[in-house]
């Protein structure tokens, strides 16, 4: 209302100057508006959410007018640059945004100038209501020194306050927005991060990479539920079937294996097969592997899930084999690993002149620069 | 009585013959650090200076590094300050130049650099140019930093060295320390520089003492980034080197000593910017060069360093073509008796040093 008297004051002033017949045109003209209408829009479909964005949205007049504004500048912005660069005046890449300006307006009209955005390349209209002007916009795209990056980014490389660009690379700006947010919850200031990426960009590994960290709260590590946004790895592909195995038990995994294989051998695609498995050492010979987890618990598993165990304890009750028979069976493969063990540790190292061979394969022979220039080694494939 | 002979022959090395023989007068007991404590201490020194200061990375949190490099941090500092992330380089990397675009101060670090591939084009689009297609508006503060080059037994997908790569671009500053000193003066310069650093570490090196002089231990104790160190002055040959083998460069040097030859030791400390003047000093002194690395020849960090003679006033002092010694043109094998002779040894220093002396 406020604004609206302004404005009426404002066109009085102006009309001082000219002639009565504009003043009442105005008093005219601001009797018949309705200050502000209800409208109905599509419901939106979800997943996994309990609730969905209201259908009944009030709209004032005020902002109406502004956003119909800005759209425009958007579009008609836009379809100069078109022109321009028809007329080669604007070179290199120019994505243009006419048609989609309800995005960038609708998303500004509901976050503030304290928020923060990241788009792609398609980037103009965003600058625009992120806070730069069409001029500076304009002349970056021409590549001026008055360009809002001076000249030096062109098209896809315009920035301003909380307005990270102009990405031109296809998804690299999705953990970057995420990296912005990060900042804003360590900083405690109840900003937000809108990142923006198309279909193109919703194949790249590292949207998933995002999703995985942005849901998991950052602060993950080492075990799974550190590490992982779901744990239900079998569910993860959430358009790719999965089975979830218990990786102990070979029975079981035989079985999944032969299902699994006849899903892909039928043609019904690919599939996801989880298996529930444990490891007795740690990560690594040099990881102890008992600082994130107990001795007892290894010891557990150990003793009651050892796949081994396990089945020979299946065949000794069901009385499918004797116990002199699978002993039999362990002083031989002792042997067999003693054997080898010999040989491993007597059989001489590789030969030096065989330093440099296989760099490529099925390939002439080449000459290769040892550690000095008077050093010249041959490599074979 | 030997050291006490030594005093009486040589008057002007009286002093340091003293502190030898144990006699010491005020000269404190030097402390010995190693260079993952060096490390530890610049991170921990920063991140109590400025609260924006961060570190990400797998394991950096609650194993305490996988090198131990963060040993205690997030005992200390915790969750908010310290993050584990998932084996996710591309992606964590992306959040951690996200964090520095909107005023964080993130050290990022690989685990190893080769494992930064998958995440270059965050280092180098997202970070390293992000200045300059901005026209300064918006700045880069971020550190990426873990451990480089060959280690032992590690095979080919784990040994490569990255300065040559990173160094190649422009946007960024490629730092690689040798020493405990260098570690955390460095470090810490890095941490304070508005820029895009890449921190390069040895792994080898993480568990060597070295002495730490007062200055060194000093919180505020930071070290220029694009300066490089005369380790050992001399005469005949300029040595220039980074990282573990400016060691080796010391070894070699101390065995030609005894045959009368002296070796300038360069530490470059800095890779981009290089410090050009203090080759170009020294070898319009001695007239030789030799540039020691331990990653491939081709378009490597010696390749660069004969361009800049070759564009400079030190070329009219060279009295023989520069030589560089370099990791052997191969991916990294296993087997001891390989991996030994893929990389530069001090016979192999020694020789071509030799070589280009013409002795």
């Amino acid at each position: 209302k406020l604004k609206m008297l302004t404005n009426i004051s404002n066109v009085l002033r102006a009309c001082a100057q000219r002639n009565v017949a504009a003043v009442v045109m105005s008093a005219r003209t601001y009797a018949d508006f309705t200050p502000e209408a209800t409208f109905e829009i599509k419901k939106c479909d979800t997943f996994k959410l309990d609730e969905a964005p209201a259908t009944q949205v009030v709209l004032t007049r005020d902002e109406g007018l502004e956003y119909y504004r800005i759209m425009q500048t958007i579009r008609r912005m836009e379809l100069k640059a078109d022109q321009l660069y028809k007329q080669k005046i604007i070179r290199g890449f120019c994505h243009l945004y006419d048609g989609q300006e309800a995005c960038a307006v609708g998303i500004e009209a509901s976050i503030n100038l304290s928020d923060h955005l990241i788009t792609a390349y398609r980037a103009h209209g965003y600058t625009l209501t992120r806070g730069g002007t069409v001029k500076e916009i304009m002349a970056e795209l021409t590549g001026r020194r008055g360009g809002i990056a001076k000249g030096k980014g062109g098209s896809m490389h315009m920035y301003t306050k909380h307005f990270y660009g102009g990405n031109g690379i296809v998804g690299a700006q999705v953990p970057l927005g995420a990296g912005v947010a990060l900042a804003c919850k360590y900083q405690g200031n109840n900003q937000l991060c809108v990142c923006l990426y198309g279909d193109g960009a919703a194949n790249q590994g590292q949207i998933f990479e995002t999703y995985n960290m942005a849901n998991n709260r950052y602060g993950m590590g080492t075990s799974v539920e550190r590490a992982a946004a779901s744990t239900d790895y079998f569910r993860r592909g959430e358009f790719i079937p999965g089975l979830r195995v218990d990786g102990m038990d070979l029975l079981c995994v035989r079985e999944a294996t032969r299902f699994a294989a006849d899903h892909c051998r039928s043609g019904k695609g690919p599939i996801l097969m989880e298996l529930q498995t444990y490891r007795y050492h740690g990560h690594s010979m040099s990881d102890p592997g008992v600082s994130y987890r107990t001795r007892e618990e290894i010891q557990e598993v150990r003793s009651k899930s050892d796949p081994i165990s396990m089945l020979k304890d299946r065949m000794l009750s069901n009385n499918m084999a004797s116990i002199e028979e699978l002993k039999e069976i362990d002083v031989e493969v002792r042997k067999e690993i003693e054997d080898a063990a010999l040989f491993a540790t007597t059989d001489p190292e590789p030969p030096l002149e065989e330093l440099c061979n296989h760099i490529y394969y099925n390939d002439a022979a080449v000459e290769v620069r040892g550690t000095n220039p008077w050093a010249k080694l041959k490599s074979v494939s | 009585m030997a050291s006490l002979r030594c005093f009486l022959r040589s008057g002007k090395n009286a002093m340091a013959a003293l502190q030898r023989s144990g006699f010491h007068s005020s000269a404190p007991a030097a402390v010995q650090m190693m260079v993952r404590d060096a490390l530890n201490q610049a991170m921990d020194e920063e991140l109590e200076r400025d609260e924006r200061v961060f570190l990400l990375g797998e394991e950096v949190a609650q194993y305490d590094g996988a090198y131990k490099v963060s040993r205690g941090l997030w005992k200390k500092y915790g969750d908010q300050r310290i993050i584990d992330t998932p084996i996710s380089e591309m992606g964590f990397t992306g959040i951690a130049v996200g964090a520095a675009f909107a005023g964080l101060r993130p050290i990022c670090e690989f685990m190893t650099f080769n494992f930064s591939m998958q995440a270059i084009d965050q280092v180098i689009n997202s970070a390293a140019k992000t200045c300059y297609m901005s026209a300064g508006f918006q700045a880069v503060p971020i550190v990426f930093r873990g451990p480089n080059g060959s280690s032992a037994g590690v095979a080919a997908q784990h040994s490569q060295c990255f300065a040559a790569w990173y160094a190649h671009c422009p946007g960024l500053k490629v730092v690689s320390p040798w020493n405990s000193e260098d570690a955390k003066g460095l470090l810490k310069a890095a941490i304070r520089d508005d820029n895009p650093v890449v921190f390069m570490e040895n792994e080898l090196m993480y568990g060597v003492p070295f002495e730490m002089s007062e200055e060194a231990l000093s919180k505020d104790f930071v070290l220029p980034i694009g300066k490089a160190k005369i380790e050992r002055p001399g005469n005949h040959v300029t040595l220039v080197s980074h990282s573990r083998c400016v060691g080796h460069c010391l070894d070699a040097a101390a065995v030609l000593a005894k045959e009368g030859i002296e070796c300038e030791v360069i530490n470059l400390r800095s890779i981009r910017p290089m410090d050009t003047d203090a080759i170009e000093a020294s070898v319009m002194k001695t007239n030789h060069l030799v540039t020691v690395e331990g990653g491939w020849p081709q378009f490597g960090v010696g390749a660069e360093i004969c361009a800049k003679i070759m564009e400079g006033p030190a070329f009219n002092y060279l009295d023989a073509p520069v030589t560089r010694v370099t990791g052997v043109d191969i991916p990294m094998p296993y087997a001891k008796i390989l991996e030994d002779n893929s990389v530069p040894q001090i016979k192999d220093i020694i020789f071509s040093i030799k070589k280009t002396l013409n002795v």
